[in-house]
């Protein structure tokens, strides 16, 4: 099963399951960032757990559960996850992106309440050149935190792809939580037009 | 002129990020093509050596080949400012990476057999590695053939003869007698090692060649107009027989910002019959076949009075430029020119040598020399302080520029420049500098402070320009076109949040197109530099001005009024005594229609441009003149703790302050400060080529070569803007992209001389580097 799909195919036995779900599945949201394992911009879920598809051959995921990037959002709507990674700013040129939404995923689905410490494990194995990292830590944060106030107030409304109010609104509920991994943050701001 | 801004300002989200975050971002990798082709590289295992025989046929025999080249098959050479290089190495190799041989097949995995099987027969020669040594006069010459080849003339100077591709030099005042005379004195030396870039996408680039040598090209660069130009040249096509696609790019930092492996997909194709072709470095390749930051050794003498003014500043600066010079010989020069720091320094000579050496060549990196330069001025300018017994910050501030004075090539500074002195200021303050640190947390650990300054102008050609096209849809939304592009930065929401601004459009009314296409796209010269808010940014405000002109002239017609009584704001023109009569832009877009059917005007299509303004030349022998379109100043401070038993050092907090003149969006400028701070811990900490005797890499790959990961995040960062509004930039806005990075060496070594009272010069400042000089000082009677 990838990302809810049931998938048949006869395949090399070299042939990895990066390659199996970028060439023959055309899910190219998944992105190979060194072939060998070191930067998790393959990653991906197999049975639920974080791996780095370059390192995992097609047939090893033989009646597994696959989940990539592409599986994150639902019925047109970013996930919140997703929603949190737009809004904090983690995201910058994007190649690596991908694999840390599911590394968070990953982490998410086994611990939804993780301590800073266990965000910062479970991302380091992403490499990330753009962001310097404090903005994604943000972001799994702000998801985690978002999601538990989801699961007592019920299920947010009215929200869309890309919606920049519905962002807003997760910002509002959750913007203490914002400046977590960036303590201290602040703009020494002059009025440019004295 | 004081005006409310609406969007201009505020913390506009990328749209950009919904497209990353869902995997819809298609990247050059992510395209593909009917019977596109896949290529492999074959590159030299020997630094130095002939190529005596390449034997293609086994690798021809492979099945699903259809294109094998070699450098004997290419008769061009490419270069950017000075034309060295070969598409694949023709007769010599010059360093260890450099593609020799190159296969396009079915599939990747055929063109690596071929590879495999194609038999080069080398002859190995004398090579060099340290670029000190290639300036001695017996040493063997990477380029006997410099004199040959051609280059931007009055602007660089290679020494044929020599493996000099570059010298700059900077004459102010009387070097010589003002260090004699000067009370005090320092002499001090310092070393960078070559680094990598590391986008986490690495180089691709597809191309199709066409019918009447035409060629259609898809690739991951930051400047598609750089790469129609400079193949234009090498290639002898019209720049119309070129069409460039940049779609999204997963990262530069400078690195893609020329020429890449445009030119090897072009040649495979045609070779190929004209199927698409798709190259893309392997990790191992980026690290050691595309290029890297340049190595530098520097030597500083400084001189000053006893009351602390430096009177004297002289500089050497030797580059290892590696195999070819790129932009190189454009970081010898820009650094050469920033290479004082913002200090005002009457007395001032530079030498920058761009120097040929056999290892992976040099281009730019973020930061463009000043990471460098920086490393050696910032310690040096401790080191002085420490020696007049002064504070450290106290002494920059006694001499850094202020409105009146001078830079060392003769420009005047200005208010409109902005304030480095409230930057240092800023930085102090932020980490209570003065005041002794807390204390450690170990009794085996020790803590200090450092604080370091920066600054970096765009380093352009003096006519630099760029365009910018915003065209009217149907219902009154703006398209926005331009030709640099965000790789990263943000600078695409930026110009979003300025077309919205001007035009009186709600932000979620513009929209900004994701590919460049120099076949529709208008001009722009590069994506670097910093400049790409700036400029593009004012040729946007033209632009939009543009489309408000007409929208002004059709609206007036329509109401048989002067266009002078028009107003356009919030989506509609009016006459401003009459806000009933008013006209939707959605009404007037496409022209204007009356009741009885004529219509007047036409789609609206605005046109805006920028070229750099004032700059010039700077003279051969002294340096002198105005090279920068603008400057960014800055400043960091650090607090850090030094395990002594390892080495390690933790960073406590950073803070950074940048004069951005105008804070375009905090949210992006944040996230390039962050940003840049880490990939500036990566240069300090962890980051440096390795080579053997023999001129081999002995790092390339994640493994041996390690970037900052999310585990090495200072405790705490603090990014502080100021606005200091910069004459000439939008809403006086300059640019702050590459600026973070610069100087986090600086500061942390200087944090690192007051921690442990040792002045290391060499970076990086890993754990075995640091604990090395702990154990030669405790050896040190």
């Amino acid at each position: 099963m990838v990302n809810g799909h049931m998938e048949t195919a006869s395949v090399p036995s070299g042939l990895t399951l990066l390659e199996f779900l970028r060439d023959r599945l055309y899910l190219t949201g998944t992105k190979e960032g060194c072939g060998i394992g070191e930067c998790g911009a393959c990653t991906v879920l197999l049975d639920e757990k974080p791996v780095t598809a370059c390192l995992v051959l097609a047939v090893e995921a033989d009646g597994c559960t696959v989940e990539t990037v592409e599986g994150e959002a639902a019925d047109g709507q970013l996930s919140v996850l997703q929603r949190a990674f737009v809004e904090t700013g983690a995201v910058q040129c994007g190649f690596c992106t991908p694999g840390m939404i599911m590394s968070a995923r990953g982490l998410l689905r086994r611990d939804p309440n993780p301590s800073d410490n266990e965000i910062v494990e479970a991302m380091a194995g992403n490499l990330c050149r753009c962001t310097g990292y404090a903005a994604i830590l943000e972001a799994v944060r702000l998801a985690a935190v978002a999601v538990a106030a989801q699961r007592a107030a019920g299920p947010l409304t009215g929200e869309t792809v890309g919606s920049q109010p519905a962002a807003e609104t997760l910002m509002g509920e959750t913007g203490t939580e914002r400046r977590r991994f960036l303590r201290g943050a602040e703009s020494t701001r002059k009025d440019g037009r004295r | 002129m004081t005006r409310e801004l609406r969007v201009v300002g505020t913390s506009v989200l990328r749209d950009d990020a919904i497209d990353k975050v869902t995997g819809a971002a298609r990247y050059t990798t992510d395209l593909a093509f009917p019977g596109m082709l896949h290529a492999a590289i074959l590159t030299s295992p020997h630094a130095s050596a002939r190529i005596v025989h390449v034997d293609l046929e086994a690798a021809r025999a492979v099945p699903g080949v259809r294109a094998v080249l070699a450098g004997s098959d290419l008769d061009v050479r490419l270069g950017l400012y000075l034309r060295d290089k070969r598409i694949l190495a023709r007769d010599v190799v010059r360093y260890q990476g450099e593609p020799v041989a190159a296969v396009a097949a079915d599939t990747l995995d055929a063109a690596r057999e071929a590879c495999r099987r194609i038999r080069v027969e080398y002859d190995e020669l004398p090579a060099v590695f340290d670029p000190r040594d290639a300036m001695a006069a017996d040493a063997p010459l990477v380029h006997p053939d410099l004199a040959s080849y051609d280059h931007m003339r009055g602007v660089f100077f290679p020494k044929p003869g020599t493996n000099v591709a570059h010298h700059q030099k900077i004459r102010k005042g009387d070097v010589r007698a003002s260090l004699a005379a000067a009370d005090v004195r320092i002499e001090a030396s310092f070393y960078n090692p070559p680094v990598q870039h590391v986008p986490m996408e690495t180089h691709a680039s597809i191309a199709q060649a066409l019918p009447e040598s035409r060629v259609e090209i898809w690739t991951s660069s930051q400047s598609p107009y750089t790469v129609r130009h400079l193949l234009s040249a090498c290639l002898g096509l019209p720049h119309a027989a070129i069409r460039v696609h940049v779609p999204y790019v997963g990262g530069g930092f400078g690195g893609k910002a020329g020429l890449g492996l445009e030119p090897l997909a072009t040649v495979l194709s045609r070779a190929a019959g004209g199927r698409p072709v798709l190259v893309t470095a392997t990790r191992e390749q980026e690290f050691n076949t595309t290029p890297s930051r340049q190595g530098l050794h520097s030597t500083i003498k400084i001189g000053a009075t006893r009351d602390g003014r430096i009177t004297a500043l002289e500089a050497t600066y030797v580059w290892d430029a590696g195999a070819y010079a790129d932009y190189g010989v454009n970081v010898g020069r820009a650094a050469a020119y920033s290479g004082a720091g913002p200090y005002a320094i009457d007395h001032c000579s530079i030498d920058s040598y761009v120097v040929y050496t056999n290892k992976v060549y040099g281009t730019a990196y973020r930061g463009f020399g000043h990471l460098e330069v920086l490393w050696g001025i910032e310690r040096a300018m401790d080191q002085m302080a420490r020696k007049l017994g002064l504070d450290p910050a106290e002494f920059r501030r006694r001499n850094l520029l202020k409105e009146g004075a001078t830079t060392i090539t003769g420009e005047l500074f200005t208010a409109g420049h902005g304030k480095p002195v409230e930057c240092l200021d800023a930085v102090a303050k932020a980490i209570d500098w003065g005041r002794p640190s807390g204390a450690p947390s170990a009794p085996h650990k020790v803590r200090g402070k450092g604080i370091a300054m920066l600054h970096k102008a765009p380093a352009m050609p003096t006519y630099t320009s760029c365009a910018a096209v915003i065209k009217l849809d149907e219902d009154g939304a703006a398209d926005v076109l331009v030709s640099g592009v965000d790789y990263g930065q943000g600078t695409y929401t930026v110009l979003r949040q300025i077309a919205a601004e001007e035009l009186g459009l709600p932000i979620g009314k513009v929209h900004l197109t994701w590919d460049c296409d120099t076949a529709l796209t208008p001009y722009d010269w590069q994506t670097v530099a910093s400049r790409f808010s700036y400029m593009g940014g004012n040729a946007v405000i033209e632009a939009a001005a543009d489309c408000l002109r007409q929208l002004t002239a059709v609206a007036a017609q329509a109401l048989g009024v002067a266009p002078e009584t028009i107003v356009c704001q919030d989506e509609v023109a009016f006459p401003a005594a009459e806000p009933d009569r008013a006209i939707s832009y959605k009404d007037l877009a496409l022209g204007y229609t009356f009741p009885n059917g004529n219509a007047i005007g036409g789609p609206i299509i605005g046109h805006g441009r920028f070229i750099a303004t004032g700059l010039t030349h700077l003279d051969p022998e002294t340096g002198q003149g105005r090279p920068a379109q603008f400057w960014t100043y800055g400043a960091h401070a650090v607090e850090i703790e030094v395990d002594t038993e390892t080495g390690e050092i933790e960073i406590l907090h950073i803070a950074t302050a940048v004069d951005a003149g105008k804070v375009l969006n905090p949210l992006s400028c944040t996230g390039q400060v962050i940003g840049g701070v880490v990939q500036g811990l990566g240069s300090t900490l962890l980051e440096g080529f390795q080579f053997d005797d023999k001129g081999r890499l002995l790092n390339p790959s994640f493994v041996d070569y390690k970037i900052p990961t999310a585990k090495d995040l200072p405790r705490r960062m603090t990014p502080i803007f100021l606005e200091n509004p910069q004459s000439g930039g939008p809403y006086g806005a300059r640019g702050v992209a590459e600026h973070p990075m610069i100087s986090v060496p600086s500061a942390i070594g200087n944090a690192l001389a007051d921690a442990l009272g040792i002045d290391y010069t060499v970076l990086p400042l890993s754990p075995e580097r640091v604990l090395l000089g702990i154990q030669k000082r405790e050896k040190t009677p």
